[in-house]
């Protein structure tokens, strides 16, 4: 765009390479210096990484978190994508139940968090129950606005072509609204994923926010809390690039404008 | 100057079309009647936003006259059906499907055989072979546009009807696209019904041509094109009924 | 005259629908035996005593506040250099990688670190707040800039603009439209998060007051009275948002559609 020079191949590579190394270093030192003992250095967290892993506990943690996402997030997707697409194919049912959406929207799931405990108790559903909020607006929003948007092109030709209103739905609107749809479903598990570790710091006692939040409280063990921070954010971007390559499918990928 | 033709197959009585918006009535259509003789090229030709897509759009039946009706082989037109399918710009084309996939649209009542026969056919036809996997965004305007055609084709319809479909190509493909739509009615043999607001391409392409005025919009003029085809742009004939239309539409033709 | 019925007719749905939740909620909460959940009547009578006690309107100013002083910080830093990474290819491969890495680490995660080094109070969760939005800003300027188009950036160039005159007309009106989006989006984000922060690292604020009406007596009809204005208010500062949309120098950057 700006008709810069086009980057080498091995400046992909080196460019972020040397950024990070300048990074951690400039941590390490930091830490030294302040001779902090509480802030753990890059290595303490590598060791700290380690000691987890050795334990097992890392990876109970890690699978009791994704589990967690895996129901209430799929439980969102299942209830959210029919809906929206329901409620963007009929506009009348859209222009009632919509601004109830909207209301209800902005608050955050984790406000939900007395509600949920009353209703399910410390533990696993209530988890899953916030989960299932935050990822669940997201999801049919983006599924009514992809159903509402299809052109009428598009719609108009499905008639031409013979189909019934079942017909049209399945053949053109839902394929016409699928970029729209896994957008919604990709900002969903970024929010899904934030949830759960709000939620596991709060309301149960297994998971990585529990992982977090107990590591300080007992012992003050900042190195397992950055470890754990790292993991979480590895977790959260190898979700997000694999919806990236969700993207790429050819029968997608004419929605995405470059 | 109104034809009347031996066997009409699409009627069209005093049809008028009238959009209601916020309180605001806007009339597009005034008393159109017309017909249109089986295997016919039928052009409607005129400025653009003058009505003559909300026309085509009543024959196709998406829209209902509000006053007047329509009736195609004697029955009266009341929704869409596959056998009078319209064609768009290219970008009525399915963007999820490949060139297969877009062509096989309108066939899920047929065997697998018949389906595989008729794709392989109207690929040929159109002249997108090789391109049976590709998909929409990876194609050129112009193949688009092919697609939607041999789409439409596919199901076999008695009427095409097009709406401006060369619009958004280049002038050198829209030569080229001319003449493959007259090479595919001549084998078919379809009506077809043709709205453009280029003059060139109405007097190059049809049979008649009905000319329409600025909205709300009537019938100003039916011209009878009598020239064979292929037809040459330079002949004298072409020359003096393209003039004609020029004037009756009051363009100076001197730039 | 005409018009206005026709308005009328249309709100008159979504008006009954609220209506008959609102309803079934009431009817629901008084048929169960132990009344732990509050009925629509005594949210109400909730909202009007948090109001009268004055607490209202000192807590939803002060989330207001933590938001407005993260959002604030946050975009002061994000945008410009989002910018500057966008124009600059070099600087985008570098600084990508690392961001994208850090970036999925959810801002509640930084709660036990934000605490260790800002302590309990007000900069913890603005640092908090300051976190969550910061990463959408970048990248939403980041890649509002490699979408100018180029033939802008040539027709700044052709008539002779210097890189300053560049930046502030073509380059910043180019990438309004989309950097409002994500502004907007950004700071539903910080809504969440500030919720979040007051429930857990502060005593003021809306936040906090849904978890000390319940660890202090149960009281859910604050909780449920506190839930309705985080939504109330979320959705007038995304309303707001969104009028800037319609400022006129900057739609034709929103299709029709």
């Amino acid at each position: 765009m700006t008709g810069q020079s086009q980057p080498a191949k091995w400046e992909m590579f080196f460019w972020p390479a040397l950024v990070a190394a300048i990074g951690l270093v400039i941590w390490n030192f930091a830490v030294h210096v302040t001779k902090s003992t509480v802030f753990p250095a890059p290595s303490a967290v590598m060791k700290g990484m380690q000691e987890l892993g050795a334990k097992g506990i890392l990876l109970r943690d890690i699978l009791d978190s994704l589990r967690r996402v895996a129901i209430g997030y799929g439980l969102a997707v299942l209830i959210g994508v029919p809906a929206g697409l329901a409620l963007g194919w009929y506009p009348v049912a859209a222009n009632v139940v919509n601004p109830v959406i909207q209301m209800v929207r902005p608050i955050s799931p984790l406000a939900w968090i007395p509600l949920a405990i009353v209703w399910y108790g410390v533990g696993d559903a209530s988890a899953t129950f916030l989960i299932f909020v935050g990822a669940f607006f997201p999801i049919i929003v983006a599924s009514m606005n992809g159903a509402r948007n299809v052109p009428s092109i598009l719609r108009r030709a499905g008639k031409n072509f013979g189909l019934a209103d079942a017909g049209i739905l399945s053949k053109v609107v839902f394929p016409a609204a699928l970029p729209s749809i896994i957008t919604g479903l990709r900002i969903s598990l970024g929010i899904a994923w934030l949830v759960v570790v709000a939620a596991e710091m709060v309301a149960v006692d297994s998971g990585l926010g529990y992982l977090i939040i107990d590591s300080r409280n007992s012992g003050k063990r900042y190195d397992l809390v950055v470890a754990a921070m790292v993991l979480i954010g590895l977790i959260g971007l190898v979700l997000d690039l694999g919806f990236r390559r969700l993207e790429k499918l050819k029968s997608v990928r004419w929605g995405f404008s470059e | 100057m109104t034809g009347s033709v031996a066997i009409a197959k699409v009627k069209i009585e005093h049809v008028g079309v009238t959009f209601d918006r916020d309180g605001k009535s806007t009339h597009v259509l005034n008393d159109i009647t017309l017909e249109v003789a089986e295997g016919e090229f039928l052009c409607v030709l005129g400025p653009s936003g003058c009505g003559k897509s909300t026309l085509l759009n009543t024959v196709a039946g998406f829209l209902s006259p509000s006053v007047g009706q329509i009736t195609i082989g004697g029955e009266v037109v009341t929704g869409p059906d596959p056998r009078r399918i319209f064609v768009f710009q290219e970008r009525g084309v399915f963007p999820w499907l490949t060139v297969e996939g877009n062509i096989a649209f309108g066939l899920f009542r047929l065997s697998r055989e018949e389906r595989g026969r008729r794709i392989a056919y109207y690929t040929k036809l159109v002249g997108l072979e090789g391109f049976e996997k590709a998909y929409p965004q990876e194609l050129s305007g112009g193949m688009k546009q092919r697609l939607e055609v041999a789409r439409a084709l596919a199901v076999k319809p008695d009427m095409l009807l097009l709406d401006e479909p060369f619009g958004a190509l280049d002038s050198i493909t829209r030569l080229t696209m001319r003449r493959e739509l007259l090479r595919i009615w001549e084998s078919e043999k379809k009506t077809i019904i043709f709205v453009t607001h280029d003059i060139e391409e109405a007097v190059q392409l049809a049979d008649r041509v009905v000319v329409m005025s600025a909205r709300p919009a009537r019938i100003q003029q039916i011209v009878n094109i009598d020239i064979a085809h292929p037809r040459d742009i330079s002949s004298p004939r072409y020359l003096e009924l393209r003039d004609s239309i020029f004037e009756q539409i009051g363009i100076a033709h001197k730039i | 005259m005409d018009w206005n019925r026709q308005v009328g007719k249309r709100q008159l749905g979504p008006i009954a629908f609220i209506a008959i939740l609102l309803i079934a909620w009431q009817i629901g909460v008084s048929r169960q035996a132990v009344h732990v959940l509050p009925t629509p009547i005594q949210v109400v009578r909730g909202l009007a005593e948090l109001l009268s006690r004055g607490l209202l309107v000192k807590y939803i100013v002060a989330s207001l506040f933590r938001v407005s002083w993260g959002y604030a910080l946050a975009a002061a830093l994000a945008i410009p250099l989002g910018l500057a990474v966008g124009w600059n290819r070099r600087a985008g491969l570098a600084i990508n990688p690392i961001v994208q890495v850090v970036r999925p680490i959810s801002p509640l995660a930084w709660i036990p670190i934000s605490i260790l080094w800002f302590g309990v109070g007000d900069v913890s969760s603005i640092f908090l707040i300051f976190l969550a939005t910061f990463f959408p800003l970048f990248f939403t300027s980041m890649n509002a800039v490699r979408n100018v188009p180029a033939v802008n950036v040539n027709a700044g160039r052709n008539f002779g603009l210097s890189t300053a005159g560049l930046v502030s007309k073509v380059l910043f009106p180019a990438v309004m439209p989309q950097l409002i989006i994500g502004m907007r989006i950004a700071l539903g984000i910080a809504w969440l998060v500030v919720v979040a922060a007051e429930m857990i690292a502060v005593n003021s604020g809306l936040g906090f007051l849904i978890v000390d009406a319940r660890n202090a007596g149960n009281r859910y009809d604050l909780v449920v009275a506190g839930m309705v204005m985080i939504g109330v208010i979320g959705l007038l500062l995304d309303i707001g948002m969104r009028s800037l949309e319609n400022i006129r120098s900057v739609r034709w950057g929103y299709s029709e559609d």
